[in-house]
């Protein structure tokens, strides 16, 4: 039997995507095994571990738990393209001084994660910062040096905007 | 693991989509945020032959209110239930148990239809339509029905809707002036699954509670409202929970031991929640 299959029209960083693609796909699959995209990780695949979230319409989703042809007509964001593009240049330099990279398996899930911090949640303490990450595993920093890293930022953009 | 294999469509108008699951029926799901039901596909635990994306219905996506209720759409999302004025406003029980649904990427996508639809016995929002006295809006190719969040949970993952049957709306009564809320919930990790958790609402009248709610979620197979142990606690506040209350909830409740925590250790923490509840009362009014 034939997997089920349907043409679609979205867009991944900066490239086009229009192609008939399996429904049963999710997205980070697609982004995978169809585009080479092999940034965003897959660990639970139930929506549990955060390793594999990206950016939807702007809005930060798990990739596991959307279908590929769900993004039709929409705009999907990458760890790929918003490190290209310089929008996590701040995080990842953070990320690196205060150690907060180890095995990198959660990484660009957890980068994405505290992109929406930054973006959304500016004036989050350090306890809702932990709140926020609360849905990405890391195995490896015991997470102390990932609230450092985020909370480092949030610090710069607050003395930043005070000029 | 990956899904099996199934067809998707997306309807545009509600109409076609009540067609749809209307002529598949049991074959077919619902698909609105997808955050329980992708995952189970993904777990093999659920193998629709076809999924009705409704994410597409506009009319589905509404906050609305008239003079004694709130009416949300089934495809709000958690956090614009989390977020929305109105909500934190005139249904803050609601706004406050939002804040513990999943994490924030899920709380993006999930929806409180979806949620509801579901029945999982640890999800928040259950709990809160029995404590509100909630009404769920539902409709299908034969038109659309009303059913008391009471009637609605009829046991695990069972609800009353019925065949061809989806959820449109949620209406939550305003909270008045005398009224307080309290809402907790115990989990090993902010955002996973509630070890046992508590949605209270409250008429509280100078000192005095007139009458309440006290529902619970995880404790059994679905959210209940411990009514004798309510009873119990009505007249004037009291700070302390009374042995005889406790032993009423460990009754009342019998909660039954899951992968969060043991029977034992959940009843215990249902009294734990109940203080706390107490004292959030007494220091409010």
């Amino acid at each position: 039997m034939s997997e089920a299959m349907m043409h679609v029209h979205f867009q991944v960083n900066e490239e086009v995507v229009d192609q008939e693609i399996k429904v049963r796909r999710h997205l980070v699959d697609f982004l995978r095994e169809d585009l080479g995209l092999t940034g965003s990780h897959l660990g639970c695949e139930h929506g549990v571990c955060g390793a594999c979230q990206v950016l939807i319409d702007g809005v930060l989703v798990r990739g596991c738990l959307s279908l590929a042809v769900a993004a039709h007509g929409k705009i999907v964001q990458t760890i790929e393209g918003l490190t290209e593009d310089g929008s996590l240049k701040q995080l990842q330099a953070a990320f690196l001084k205060h150690n907060a990279f180890q095995c990198g398996f959660c990484s660009s899930g957890m980068l994405l994660s505290a992109l929406t911090i930054v973006k959304d949640y500016p004036q989050a303490t350090r306890e809702e910062i932990r709140e926020l990450i609360s849905g990405n595993y890391c195995r490896c920093t015991g997470y102390q040096s990932i609230v450092d890293a985020i909370e480092s930022v949030l610090q710069e953009n607050a003395n930043n905007s005070l000029g | 693991m990956k899904s099996p294999d199934f067809e998707y469509v997306k309807p545009s108008s509600m109409a076609q989509a009540l067609s749809l699951l209307d002529e598949h029926r049991d074959d077919a799901q619902i698909l609105a945020g997808g955050q329980s039901l992708l995952a189970m596909m993904n777990l093999r635990m659920s193998w629709p032959k076809l999924l009705i994306d409704i994410t597409g219905l506009a009319a589905l996506r509404s906050i609305e209110e008239d003079s004694s209720c709130v009416r949300i759409g089934a495809l709000i999302t958690h956090h614009q239930v989390r977020t929305h004025r109105l909500v934190a406003l005139s249904v803050p029980l609601l706004s406050q148990a939002a804040a513990h649904v999943a994490h924030l990427a899920i709380r993006h996508v999930g929806t409180i239809g979806g949620s509801m639809a579901l029945a999982d016995p640890a999800a928040e929002y259950p709990a809160v339509s029995l404590a509100l006295g909630a009404t769920v809006v539902l409709a299908s190719t034969r038109g659309e029905r009303r059913v008391r969040a009471t009637d609605f949970f009829l046991g695990m993952y069972k609800t009353a809707l019925m065949p061809g049957e989806i959820i449109t709306a949620i209406e939550f009564p305003k909270a008045t002036a005398q009224e307080r809320f309290f809402f907790a919930e115990l989990s090993r990790r902010r955002g996973d699954y509630a070890m046992v958790g508590l949605a209270m609402s409250a008429k509280v009248n100078q000192g005095f509670i007139e009458k309440g709610q006290l529902a619970y979620f995880a404790v059994q197979d679905q959210a209940v409202l411990a009514v004798k142990t309510m009873e119990s606690l009505l007249g004037p506040i009291s700070s302390t929970v009374s042995p005889e209350t406790f032993q009423t909830l460990r009754v009342e409740l019998s909660a039954k031991g899951d992968l969060q925590a043991n029977a034992q250790t959940k009843n215990h923490l249902a009294g734990v929640l109940l203080s706390r509840a107490l004292k959030s009362l007494g220091s409010s009014s």
